[in-house]
């Protein structure tokens, strides 16, 4: 790890009082591994999840993420390694008599049973007695806020009401894990945004510890205290969502979660207080106010986030403007403006740098008119904070 | 609507995909109900002419109904026919529906075989299938002679379940392919075993393709004269068989009396079927 160890905080606020989330690993992986036939899902994963978090685990399609939560369910046996729950080991337990309870993709309700059924279902076959089921289903069913909705049958409910239906299902059994399977990724936008604080309030609410699986680096972020990324099946990192995205420990990170300029260079100098590095594609060093720890001489990656990149105006024949943090000619290069995408909220800039590389940058649209008033083929400055640049060893 | 509107819309040229509109597919609609139904109606108006011979049309009677009804051995093949069909359809309905959730469920060497197997009776032609039971009742599994009803009856439920349960299984198992398999994870996640899983989840699900299966089923072994007739014996014969002899004497209204029962009580049962399985569909929407 170069940069990894976040001295200052991080834009991100600082973390919120979590009462509910306790120290005691409820949920272990060790040494998972998992194959189909040849094809190596999971590698060898080792991962912890305290009581009480909202932990997600995020990856691209076919990253083993999903895999990894259904061997949490039963519906999966991992080939090699151990799933410890409540430091148990889970192997030879069946779905049906594990302490985990699941929201499915398509949310699995039962089609031809009442809303009430489907959510009483799980009290059933735990033999849970008609009076006391009732009012167990009552109080799930208020609690994600489909009170009075328990004699409706699941194809008169919208999509958002399924989803909570499944919800108050899986609740109703008050599993030691709630495990969900892309919640949200079957809503359309603005449910989807509404689902995402309601499940953060919620899982405060009852206190259970949810996982999460997404490939929705958005929702992860926005919803999950810790998250673990995955790639090929390997847990690339486990962080809170701000060091995921400020201090990502490889390309893979950087550029799975966010939007990200990346750059190849050479670390020129390592010293204690600060750090250069080279990037043929950028015409100026790029100087770093802490050290990294990489060899002299080696191969790195600069990872510049777009809203990172301040945009300066540029006449021909300028001299480079100065960073107030950065040595004079450092951290500043020119371009020209190829592309500009409105929307809205903010426009995102292409910018074609002398060799021809593109860097994206993004501005805030602060007023109704924009004062600076910039335009395609325009030269501009590029310029950064010597603290904002992140560099990657892989 | 004002009745100027009405006549603008009957005015109004047919758009291109309304073809039901158009007089091609009206005349080929009316023809095939013509060609479907008019034999039909033929023989039910027929069962109440008043002549033995039964060509030319000489008054209306009850007559042959009464006739029918009181003819012993009409009514046992026909008491026959109807037992054969309910328990061929039951014995189809649970072999046809294993059958189909095996086939959907597993993977097993062999399964290919087994798939094309399972067609085979409906393939293969009937007078094949028939001579197939009689030598098989014949050499491989006598049928013992004489037992009492319903058990004589057995050959012949046998043969006709071989045949009506592929047709049950082809059509559950065609529904089982819309199945959302996340629903039975949902059960046992919650805590269903397998048996309730099955019961709670996938019978539920399956239960449009039984009923359908079940009409088949039933109506396959009711009409079956082929297969029926290589394997009754001497002491047990079915409706279908009955109206065949009483054919070989005379064509007489009491033939179409009784076919006309048959054919009333299939299309009420169907009626019935149908409407069971549209009751549900509308339960689970309303």
């Amino acid at each position: 790890m170069t940069d990894a160890a976040p001295a200052t905080p991080s834009n991100a606020p600082a973390p919120k009082a979590q009462p509910h989330v306790k120290d005691n690993a409820i949920i272990r992986f060790e040494n998972i591994t998992k194959r189909f036939g040849k094809v190596v899902a999971v590698d060898n994963v080792n991962l912890e999840i305290r009581e009480g978090e909202f932990f997600a685990l995020l990856g691209p399609s076919g990253c083993g993420k999903t895999t990894l939560l259904r061997m949490l369910a039963g519906f999966e046996t991992p080939s090699e390694g151990r799933v410890l729950i409540d430091g148990k080991d889970v192997a030879p337990l069946p779905p049906n008599k594990r302490p985990v309870n699941m929201v499915f993709q398509s949310y699995a309700v039962f089609p031809h049973m009442k809303v009430a059924d489907n959510v009483g279902y799980g009290l059933k076959m735990d033999g849970v007695d008609g009076g006391e089921t009732k009012r167990r289903v009552e109080e799930a069913l208020d609690l994600v806020k489909l009170g009075g909705f328990g004699d409706r049958m699941p194809d008169q409910l919208s999509g958002g009401q399924r989803q909570r239906v499944a919800l108050a299902r899986a609740l109703v059994k008050r599993p030691r894990v709630l495990l969900l399977d892309e919640p949200l990724s079957a809503l359309d936008a603005k449910l989807r945004d509404q689902m995402r604080s309601e499940l953060t309030s919620l899982q405060e609410k009852v206190g259970i510890t949810f996982i999460m699986v997404t490939h929705d680096q958005d929702e992860a972020l926005a919803i999950a205290t810790r998250c673990a990324v995955m790639n090929r099946g390997l847990l690339t990192q486990v962080a809170t969502p701000s060091d995921l995205y400020e201090f990502p420990n490889s390309r893979f990170v950087a550029d799975f979660v966010g939007s990200v300029n990346m750059f190849e260079g050479v670390l020129d100098k390592d010293e204690q207080d600060h750090a250069i590095v080279r990037a043929p594609e950028l015409a100026a060093p790029v100087y770093l106010d802490h050290g990294v720890t990489g060899a002299k001489g080696s191969t790195v990656w600069v990872a510049l986030r777009p809203e990172k990149i301040e945009m300066h105006k540029r006449a021909e024949g300028q001299a480079a403007m100065k960073m107030e943090d950065a040595p004079e000619g450092a951290n500043v290069v020119p371009g020209i403006i190829r592309d500009i995408v409105y929307l809205g909220s903010e426009t995102i800039f292409e910018v074609e740098l002398d060799g021809g590389r593109r860097v994206k940058t993004f501005r805030s649209n602060l007023t109704r008119y924009d004062q600076e008033d910039f335009t395609w083929d325009e030269p501009v400055w590029l310029a950064w904070h010597a603290c904002s640049p992140a560099v990657l060893l892989s | 609507m004002n009745t100027a509107a009405r006549a603008r819309e009957r005015k109004e040229k047919p758009g291109p995909l309304e073809y039901m509109r158009q007089w091609p597919l009206r005349v080929t609609v009316i023809a095939t109900l013509v060609f479907l139904y008019l034999p039909l109606i033929t023989l039910m108006v027929f069962s109440f002419n008043d002549s033995r011979r039964n060509i030319v049309w000489q008054g209306f009677t009850f007559k042959y109904y009464e006739k029918a009804f009181n003819n012993a051995s009409l009514m046992e093949a026909f008491g026959n026919s109807l037992t054969i069909a309910f328990v061929c359809t039951i014995l189809s309905v649970i072999l046809g529906a294993l059958t189909a959730v095996m086939l959907w469920r597993f993977r097993f060497p062999g399964k290919t075989v087994v798939e094309g197997g399972m067609a085979l009776p409906i393939v293969v032609p009937e007078i094949c299938m028939g001579v197939a039971m009689l030598v098989f009742f014949a050499r491989v599994m006598p049928w013992p002679q004489g037992m009492p009803w319903p058990f004589n009856l057995g050959a012949i439920i046998i043969a006709h379940t071989s045949f009506a349960f592929p047709f049950v299984a082809t059509v559950v198992r065609a529904r089982l392919a819309s199945f959302n398999r996340e629903l039975e994870e949902a059960a046992k996640d919650l805590g269903a075993s397998e048996w309730r899983t099955f019961w709670d989840v996938l019978v539920p699900h399956m239960q449009p393709g039984l009923i359908a299966g079940a009409l088949l089923a039933f109506t396959l072994s009711l009409d079956d004269f082929v297969i029926t007739f290589f394997t009754a014996g001497p002491d047990t014969i079915t409706f279908p068989v009955k109206v065949y002899s009483m054919l070989r004497f005379s064509v007489t209204p009491e033939v179409n009396a009784a076919s006309t029962v048959l054919i009333v009580l299939t299309v009420a049962l169907t009626a019935i079927g149908l409407h069971l399985q549209n009751r549900n569909e509308q339960k689970a929407k309303a």
